[in-house]
């Protein structure tokens, strides 16, 4: 039984190294983005849905405007407070929020979500390519 | 106690359901909220041109040489954003010029009118009345609108399995083998391009329809292209057809397309 302090010290290096990341961590939780708005935007001064419901349903109303256009043809969207829309993605969202890497990237990158839409639709800041 | 075992099992089982019943019924509840948000609603714009069933007439007598077609062709790749890509397995086209005997084969005499023999054919997707490309596709990516028989894509749909190509007798629809952005020379903004894995066509322009333009290729094509709806009477393109004789590619196969060509 003379191992007591081989014991021990295994398990102060263990607990060290397993508690290492939240010793490391500590009180420094990332602080959400804060979310930017274009001019553009702020002249506009409400989105095309309120404010809670687009935040928390986006994601669902730009399923519901890309099957409306591409299967329906239904290309004008009357929204809540009866203004007209065209249901695009780079025209409509990114027309008004204009600058998709300060609006949408920041937020999607601290909510760890990619959506894969960019592979086709155009971020007009982002036309890099197109020189063959 | 009174109480039977019988009828305290009843009671028991009955408890049981209606405490399994409430998280069901909130979660269908949740899900019903999701699909159809009661915020907002779609319509079709005032401007949009309508048909019961969009065709094209193609007068071929007015086209000469290959550099006629050129305008048209152009313009459609501009504004879908369709790549530029030359090596031949890799093309992509949504409209492009085709010899007669390639473009009718089925009407191919052995001592062909040298006009004709010479002349390149403008060819694009047929939408045709019975598309074999929306019976093979297994995920409903093509399909033929209801409202105007325009056969279409949901690119969002489209696994790129290419049944729709091997269905097609037309080769009216290419695969994008490559990322098709490098090869596009001058993006349009308005059209989303497409990429890697999904097949693309014509799509008469429904997008330009809906805001009330016609085709692009119609615009630019000085009256050698004429679009209507071929279910009235009155229209363009029956006037066309009342007027001259007119054929269309492969009718043999019973597809039924909606592109006319003036001879
Ligand atoms: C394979 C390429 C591709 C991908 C990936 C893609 N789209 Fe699209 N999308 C298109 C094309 C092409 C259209 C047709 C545009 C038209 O008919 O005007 C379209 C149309 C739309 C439209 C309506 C019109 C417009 O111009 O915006 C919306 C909204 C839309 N898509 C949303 C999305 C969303 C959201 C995603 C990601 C979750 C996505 N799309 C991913 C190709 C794509
Ligand atoms: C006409 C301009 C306009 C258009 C078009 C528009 N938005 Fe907005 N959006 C706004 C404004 C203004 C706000 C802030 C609203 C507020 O503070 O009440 C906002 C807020 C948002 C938010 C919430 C941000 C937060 O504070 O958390 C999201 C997400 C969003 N928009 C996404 C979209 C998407 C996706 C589209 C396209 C479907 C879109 N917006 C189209 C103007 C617009
Ligand atoms: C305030 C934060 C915020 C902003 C701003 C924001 N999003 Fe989102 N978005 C989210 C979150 C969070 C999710 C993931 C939700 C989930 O996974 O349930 C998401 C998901 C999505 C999805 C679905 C992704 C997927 O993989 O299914 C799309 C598409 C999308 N956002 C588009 C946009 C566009 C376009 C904009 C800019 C116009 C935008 N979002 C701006 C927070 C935001």
């Amino acid at each position: 039984m003379n191992d007591k302090k081989w014991i021990v010290l295994g398990l102060v290096v263990f607990f060290a190294i397993v508690l290492f990341p939240v010793w490391y961590n500590r009180g420094k939780a990332a602080p959400a983005p804060e979310v930017w708005l274009s001019d553009t935007a702020k002249a506009a001064e409400t989105c095309v849905k309120p404010l809670e419901d687009i935040r928390r349903n986006h994601m669902h109303l730009l399923d519901q405007w890309r099957d409306t256009v591409s299967r329906e043809g239904k290309r004008v969207f009357v929204a809540w407070n009866d203004k007209e829309y065209y249901p695009g993605l780079t025209t409509t969202c990114l027309g008004c929020h204009e600058d998709k890497a300060k609006f949408c990237d920041r937020c999607h990158n601290y909510a760890s979500v990619s959506p894969y839409c960019w592979d086709c639709h155009i971020n007009p800041k982002e036309m890099n390519y197109g020189k063959k | 106690m009174e109480r039977s075992r019988r009828s305290f099992l009843k009671i028991a089982g009955l408890t049981a359901l209606g405490v399994c019943a409430k998280p069901v019924a909130d979660v269908w509840a949740a899900s019903a909220e999701h699909g159809a948000s009661p915020q907002g609603r779609f319509v079709v714009g005032d401007k949009a041109l309508t048909a019961k069933h969009w065709a094209m007439v193609i007068d071929t007598r007015q086209f000469e040489s290959a550099e006629d077609l050129e305008p048209i062709i152009e313009v459609c790749h501009k504004v879908h954003n369709v790549p530029n890509l030359t090596v031949e397995r890799h093309e992509i086209k949504w409209i492009w010029e085709e010899e007669f005997e390639h473009a009718f084969p089925m009407k191919e005499n052995r001592y062909l009118n040298e006009r004709v023999k010479d002349l390149p054919f403008l060819v694009l997707c047929n939408h045709c009345e019975n598309p074999p490309c929306v019976r093979a596709c297994p995920t409903k990516a093509t399909f033929k609108r209801a409202s105007d028989g325009v056969v279409l894509m949901d690119f969002h749909r489209c696994i790129g399995c290419r049944f729709c190509m091997a269905a097609c007798p037309y080769g009216a629809r290419s695969f994008n083998f490559r990322d098709p952005r490098p090869f596009i020379a001058e993006v349009t903004t308005e059209f989303p391009t497409r990429m890697k894995g999904v097949v693309e066509k014509c799509n008469f322009c429904a997008e330009r329809l809906a805001v009330g333009k016609m085709p692009a290729c119609v615009e630019v094509s000085n009256g050698a292209l004429a679009f209507g709806d071929l279910d009235d009477p009155a229209s363009d393109v029956r006037q066309l057809l009342k007027e001259n004789f007119t054929i269309r590619r492969k009718q043999s196969l019973g597809t039924e397309p909606s592109v006319y060509y003036i001879v």
